[in-house]
């Protein structure tokens, strides 16, 4: 999430969890919930379609390290096609972007 | 399961139930007593003349056993309601007449589908439709073959004395459970309602037959085993996690739309009771042997019918009589032997032709057959019957 | 909502509680029963209740379809008559956690009658009523939820009837627990299907759900109403329930949703077994 405005002194103590989205790209029936409920963005629809002809999400390309692993995509998913895999976290520093 | 058990409180049962001894008591009384005797725990009903004593005694007397009773609101969800308690694993019955039995009718597709065993006592009245709700008819023997839709047997049972009202009803519960199939008990208002002398034999005389439970564990059961012609059944709650719908199904209990599987289960579902008719059907047979004429009756009917049998005979008549003690199936070889013989067939019943389009059904090109229509309302007198039998065997 | 609870629903531990063999299920893109079905098994596993002490029990329709996804004890029966079957197998068992997953036509039009029965006498079961306004299974005819206006295929120049507001009838009926939520408020869906499974009593959770079949005849894709969860509804526990009907299309109508009334009129199978110790003379 940017953070605008104030910023803590302290953010250098702190890590930013991230999630990296997994897709079963065959099993997603590209109804856009995940895309439109991730609070960061992080989604987008693919341009190719899988084998029944829908499109399903894919990660922005230069937002690979924005998804926060809050897990909302793998909830609001009907299908169990996109669960969050957890990955280390990083600072706050490195990735933050206004 | 103990546990489960204990909810129904049904420890001391035994000390609940009708004693062993001669009784006088009202038909639709003995078949309930005869219900929970049978381990019958569950009684869903709605009231309708003229079963209702069934409900009301059940209402009395279950709780006293242990059991529950609830009079819903109409006979769809008494009907739906014992099918949810068989596969909860208790017996259960309900109890109506013609208007309710044809709304049961929809269920009763269901419990033959899911293969849940349940029993409903019809006490039959004057039909169609509301009809006289307080005299006698014999007008749902078609209806309780054939009411819902599709393809599908059930065992139904025809008694003619307050004595068969007890027994019949205890033989109802034990084929339902052994056949996983719905079972009705096609009274009538008069067998219904007539009070006769009853012996209830000791209870260890008495044959109950339970639930055929899984032998395997839950990863390989099959809730509809092809290989078996009855499958075992489990219940809810006991860990099996089965799945069962009114959907057509695969052995696993998954809706399917292959023909392969419709195949499969449909005539598994017909073959269950076919192949198993002559241990199920029942007839009994008089003066059968060297009859030139059959009569062919049953329940109330079958009362009558046996006088005007027998006053035939004083008068120099070889008559006979065949009394169908299930309706479904029909035992229809019980007939064979006479009919090979070549003798004609009289079919008397309080209504205006239904069992006896199923005798034709076997024997029209063999011999002939007559049929006594009798208005429902009221019973054909042993006279009435007598001119019919004249009738018919003079006209050689 | 207790704050000891995590309700994280990970994929990964709900998986035990579904017949994956038959996934992806048979719902459309952007339909809300499989949300509510995941939701559902997180609930059975978080409860307190064994696992193989659950059972649901569904009618005819999409919704009832949900059973064959749960690996649960599960019966998908006639149209309508969910609610009696599982209101005979609780009463021979109350050792079991009975709930009814069905639609809005299952439950409130044939099945209207077992309905209020069940509730007036407070049957101990637990109801998730999946309402879309609409028969989605059958093609897309109105029923007894569809709002007045709407085009389906049975109403083709706008439905003219009036449509039931469930929490409202369900309250006035007394049910014990009544709450509404929608698939984008997983988290609230399943602490309410937490506290049903604690309620003694009829309890019944509506569920507001998108449909693709509804939607593509009245300018509702499903992606739209789940927006319309997320901007136009209000939580309010305390609303009043005479003036929570719903009208998707009416923008300046929220949805109100919350868990709205929790009372503890003693349940039918309380009551019967105190009736059955007094009739053996205990």
């Amino acid at each position: 999430m940017p953070i605008r405005g104030r910023r803590p002194l302290n953010l250098s103590r702190f890590l930013k969890p991230v999630g990296r989205p997994a897709v079963n790209i065959n099993v997603c029936k590209g109804c856009g919930f995940c895309i439109e409920f991730c609070p960061v963005g992080v989604l987008e629809f693919s341009d190719g379609v899988n084998v029944w002809g829908y499109q399903y999400p894919v990660v922005r390309r230069g937002m690979e390290y924005s998804c926060v692993n809050c897990g909302m995509c793998e909830r609001v998913c009907p299908e169990l096609a996109i669960e969050v895999v957890e990955e280390p976290s990083i600072p706050y520093e490195v990735r933050w972007v206004e | 399961m103990s546990e489960r058990i204990s909810l129904l409180a049904t420890e001391r049962a035994e000390e609940w139930l009708l004693k062993p001894g001669v009784y006088f008591m009202q038909g639709n009384i003995a078949s309930a007593e005869a219900a929970l005797i049978a381990g019958c725990r569950f009684f869903a009903g709605y009231p309708i003349t003229p079963s209702n004593e069934i409900a009301e005694h059940m209402s009395r007397r279950l709780p006293q056993v242990g059991g529950y009773f609830i009079q819903f609101e109409d006979e769809i969800a008494s009907v739906n309601a014992i099918i949810g308690a068989a596969y909860g694993g208790v017996k259960s019955m309900t109890a109506t007449s013609g208007p309710g039995f044809s709304l049961m009718q929809e269920a009763i597709g269901l419990a033959a589908m899911i293969e849940a065993p349940i029993v409903i006592v019809d006490v039959q009245r004057a039909g169609p439709s509301t009809g006289i709700p307080t005299l006698v008819g014999q007008g749902d023997i078609m209806q309780a073959k054939w009411g819902s839709h599709g393809d599908y047997e059930v065992v139904a049972y025809l008694p003619n004395s307050v004595q068969e009202m007890f027994d019949l009803t205890i033989e109802a519960f034990n084929t339902a459970w052994e056949y996983r199939v719905p079972v009705i008990v096609l009274a009538d208002q008069s067998v219904g309602q007539m009070i006769e002398r009853l012996r209830v034999p000791p209870l260890d005389e008495i044959k109950i037959v339970e639930r055929k439970a899984p032998t395997v564990p839950p990863e390989e059961y099959l809730p509809f085993d092809s290989r078996y012609l009855v499958p075992p059944m489990a219940v809810a709650g006991e860990g099996y996690r089965f799945h069962v719908t009114s959907l057509l199904h695969t052995d696993k209990g998954y809706p399917t739309t292959s023909h392969e599987h419709s195949v499969k289960l449909i005539t598994r579902l017909i073959r269950k009771i076919r192949e198993n008719e002559k241990i199920i059907g029942r007839y009994e047979a008089l003066a059968l042997d060297d009859a030139d004429l059959v009569v062919v009756a049953y329940g109330i009917t079958s009362r009558s019918a046996l006088r005007a049998v027998r006053e035939a005979r004083r008068e120099g008549l070889k008559v006979g009589l065949f009394r169908p003690i299930t309706a479904w199936p029909f035992p229809y070889w019980g007939l064979r032997e006479a009919v090979d013989r070549g003798a004609k067939i009289l079919v008397v019943e309080i209504n205006m032709g239904q069992m006896v389009r199923v005798v034709r059904e076997y024997y029209s090109n063999l011999v002939e057959i007559h049929f006594m229509p009798w208005a429902p309302g009221a019973v054909p007198r042993p006279h009435d019957i007598l001119l019919k039998i004249k009738e018919v065997y003079g006209g050689e | 909502m207790s704050s000891g609870l995590r309700l994280g629903l990970r994929t990964e531990s709900i998986k035990s509680l579904l017949r994956l063999e038959r996934f992806p299920h048979i719902w459309c893109p952007g339909c809300g029963i499989g949300t509510v079905v995941k939701c559902f098994a997180e609930a059975v596993l978080k409860s307190d209740i064994p696992v193989e002490k659950h059972v649901v029990v569904s009618g005819i329709g999409c919704t009832s379809r949900a059973p064959g996804y749960l690996k649960l004890d599960g019966f998908h029966v006639i149209h309508g008559r969910a609610t009696p079957f599982a209101v005979g197998l609780k009463t021979v068992r109350q050792d079991l956690e009975v709930t009814v997953i069905a639609g809005d036509g299952d439950i409130l039009a044939i099945g209207g009658n077992h309905f209020i029965h069940a509730i007036r006498r407070n049957d101990d079961i637990n109801v998730i009523l999946v309402n879309n306004f609409i028969y989605g299974m059958t093609g897309g005819q109105y029923g007894p939820t569809t709002t007045k206006g709407s085009v389906t295929t049975t109403s083709p120049y706008g439905y003219i009837e009036g449509s039931f507001n469930v929490p409202y009838l369900a309250a006035a009926l007394g049910a014990n627990f009544v709450a509404r939520w929608t698939p984008l408020h997983t988290k609230e869906l399943t602490a309410a299907m937490l506290e049903m499974f604690k309620v003694d009593g009829f309890a019944i959770i509506e569920v507001v759900s998108p449909c693709l079949i509804y939607g593509e005849m009245n300018n509702l894709p499903p992606l739209e109403v789940m927006k319309l969860f997320r901007d136009r509804t209000v939580i309010d526990h305390e609303a009043d329930l005479s003036k929570i009907d719903i009208d998707l299309r009416n923008p300046g109508k929220p949805i109100v949703l919350g868990n709205f009334v929790k009372r503890s009129r003693p349940s039918y199978q309380t009551l019967v077994r105190e009736l059955i110790k007094k009739a053996r003379g205990r």
